[in-house]
């Protein structure tokens, strides 16, 4: 990163917006905030992670997927059965008719570990197992559904009833998963003991630096060609289509990408908040995932990380003080993000706030900026809407 | 999983879990034909159909309580009022809804999800705040109680025949309103061919409103019907609207006979499998099963035949 040009990148206007995302997460907030709300916002930063896989899946290329909180989970679970096995050794359980087993399975009568679990002793499978199981599933369900042409509500929903599912066989098979209360009592990661003050500091900060690194992968994406075509896709599918590229495939990949982001920070959500339970996977939970991204800006990757900071700070702070507002807020927050600034917070800056940038720093500001790439790139509204249209259209068509 | 049953038993409880599936069958296609309605013929996803089904059930519950206390001569029939009146509320909040939200987002059906969405969680909360958080039921009429006894192995309670007559009428009655009145062909040709119904002189945003309010309102008579089964909580409309959502899909949405197929077909399976497995796990396989086939067949059981 020493090459001029990315120093000059961090002059432009994008640089200084990501500099600033950075001096807040890395700077402000660690000074300002104690110990127990920097692990808050730790917490809040793993749904931004999901949201940024939103943005790319719904906001770039228009597929609504209402089961991110499967990924969530599945990355969140996998991280939470090698922690679990990790604090169920034969001496920590003796007190236990099978020691060595995690203690739901003991209460449940089992008398040893299943199959599925065992792999999960080994750390480097873990990691694996974080990204790759979601994209796996990902993978299943985007092949299947994609390439049967199959998108639009059709698609959310289905995402959907595969998050109802997983959700109903997690809270049925206690034994193997821990049912409801799911999976509790995390202790150390290899031998670190996750639970003190500096440990939870030293997670924010790793939390912090995978946020970046989802969000360069990101941008990156987002300014290829590749991005370029994903926005083609949600504007004129079938243009995309009888232009020779492959449209399945590449709703595919973003599928895949958002599944493992969305993985990273559930493993992520598990380590700062210490267990994972199905209450993180279901349609509810899911589907407010999606309003993180759409409060951000459905089209913003940096939108979406604030989306993710403001909806939980504000769930927190409301469901604390007035825990029967919360769901007013809530939906009132969906209806009128919708139906009002269909663009999202970053929508709102860029049409009020960057035009008084400009003027302010007009001359030397906007020669630099004329050559940065436009950090959210935003559809004039003759695009918006003719980009609405076909989607109808599109659908239209699918559902015959 | 069927050992340890003697044949006569088998049959047995496959009538009776049949006849339980039946009650479960009559709510998804008093819900579902709401829903195949709006989603099938205008191509919204309406998130807070589980809300106007309980709304519908708190009317009944209101009603029920206001015959207790003022009328309890008519107490039998107060049923019938109660679902006219469900129907009737239902219908002019959907218009309402309609008209308030729904119009402006024809254009973006993935918008409108999450509006409706949004709309379903002030509702649940409000229901909570003025019914309060517990579940209440109704108190059925006598001549609703007690149950038919088959064989002396099967027998069959009145409420759930009842509730099931009433599924299959409402359904009759919207064939019959769909296909052969002059208000259905209009709907049919606004889903056809927006433009060109327009040009021939319908409304379409009249039909529009009207089909929404009509789902809305079924959407209603289902939450009546679903009071004589069970009891209604904030939030026990959430419960079904996935379970529903993937009933209109797998029937394929444009199609009303489909709808009530799949209806059949889920909640036999489920109620069937329930006997001999976990509840849950019951749910799961159905759950798979019908989402496996979708996958395999997106337009569902009975599509329409159309060139794309």
């Amino acid at each position: 990163m020493t090459t001029p040009s990315a120093i000059q990148w961090f002059k432009t206007r994008e640089g200084i917006y990501y500099m600033l995302l950075a001096l807040l997460l890395v700077v402000i907030l660690p000074l300002t905030l104690d110990p127990f709300r920097l692990s808050m916002t730790g917490k809040y930063l793993t749904y931004a992670f999901v949201a940024i896989g939103l943005v790319m899946c719904w906001g770039k290329a228009g597929i609504l997927s209402l089961g991110q909180g499967i990924f969530f989970g599945l990355g969140g679970y996998c991280m939470a059965m090698f922690l679990k096995l990790e604090a169920s050794t034969p001496e920590a359980t003796a007190i236990q008719s099978t020691p060595g087993i995690p203690d739901f399975m003991d209460w449940n009568q089992l008398t040893e570990l299943p199959w599925f679990w065992q792999p999960f002793h080994s750390f480097p499978f873990t990691l694996l197992a974080i990204i790759g199981v979601p994209v796996l599933l990902a993978l299943i369900i985007g092949f299947t559904m994609f390439t049967r042409r199959v998108g639009g509500v059709y698609f959310s929903i289905m995402t959907q009833a595969v998050a109802a599912i997983l959700t109903i066989l997690i809270i049925g098979q206690q034994g193997y998963t821990g049912g409801v209360n799911g999976i509790t009592d995390l202790r150390t990661l290899m031998g670190w003991d996750i639970r003190t003050d500096e440990a939870k500091m030293t997670l924010y900060f790793i939390c912090v630096a995978l946020l970046f690194g989802c969000l360069f992968i990101a941008r990156m994406v987002q300014n290829r060609k590749l991005g370029r075509i994903l926005m083609a896709m949600n504007a004129q599918e079938t243009r995309v289509r009888f232009s020779g590229y492959d449209v399945a495939a590449f709703k595919i990949f973003v599928f895949c990408l958002a599944a493992a982001f969305a993985g990273i920070g559930g493993a992520m959500f598990t380590l700062i908040v210490g267990f994972m339970s199905p209450s993180f996977v279901g349609i509810v939970a899911s589907i407010e995932m999606v309003i993180f991204c759409a409060l951000g800006g459905r089209l913003s990757i940096l939108g979406a990380v604030y989306g993710a900071l403001l909806v939980n700070a504000a769930k927190s702070g409301l469901s604390e003080s007035f825990p029967e507002l919360w769901p007013f807020a809530m939906g009132a927050l969906f209806i009128g993000v919708v139906m009002a600034f269909p663009n999202g917070l970053a929508g709102l800056y860029q049409s009020y706030i960057q035009p008084l940038e400009d003027r302010l720093f007009k001359g030397k500001q906007a020669e630099i900026s004329s050559q940065s790439s436009a950090p959210i790139s935003q559809p004039s509204k003759a695009e918006e809407s003719d980009g609405y249209d076909s989607s109808m259209d599109n659908y239209s068509a699918e559902k015959s | 999983m069927f050992d340890g049953y003697t044949t006569s038993e088998l049959m047995s409880i496959f009538a009776m879990q049949g006849f339980a599936g039946l009650s479960l069958f009559s709510v998804f296609v008093l819900m579902a034909l709401g829903l195949a309605i709006i989603f099938g013929q205008m191509g919204v996803i309406n998130m807070a159909h589980g809300e106007f089904m309980i709304l519908g059930a708190y009317t009944t519950y209101l009603t029920s309580g206001f015959f207790q206390a003022y009328m309890p001569s008519l107490f039998g029939g107060y049923f019938f009022i109660a679902m006219i009146m469900a129907f009737l509320i239902c219908a002019a909040f959907g218009a309402f809804i309609e008209w308030a939200m729904i119009r402006r987002l024809y254009r973006r059906p993935l918008d409108t999800l999450l509006a409706t969405w949004g709309l379903s969680l002030i509702l649940q909360q409000a229901y909570r705040s003025i019914f309060g958080p517990r579940e209440v039921g109704v108190e059925l009429p006598e001549w609703m109680m007690g149950a038919i006894q088959v064989t002396d192995m099967v027998e069959l309670p009145i409420n759930g025949l009842f509730v099931m007559i009433i599924a299959l009428l409402i359904a009759l009655g919207l064939y019959l309103l769909m296909y052969r009145s002059g208000w259905g062909k209009k709907v049919r040709a606004v889903v056809q061919n927006r433009p060109m119904a327009e040009a021939v002189g319908i409304n379409s945003g009249a039909v529009d409103r009207m089909t929404f309010a009509l789902g809305c309102g079924i959407a209603g008579i289902a939450g009546s019907a679903f009071t004589m089964i069970g009891s209604t909580g904030p939030s026990s409309g959430q419960a079904y609207i996935v379970d529903t959502f993937l009933v209109v899909v797998f029937g394929g949405a444009q199609s009303l006979i489909g709808t009530i197929v799949s209806a059949f077909a889920i909640s036999q399976a489920q109620s069937t499998m329930e006997f001999f497995l976990s509840g849950s796990m019951a749910k799961v396989l159905t759950l798979l099963v019908v989402v496996g086939i979708l996958m395999l067949r997106p337009e569902g059981l009975m599509a329409l035949k159309i060139r794309r």
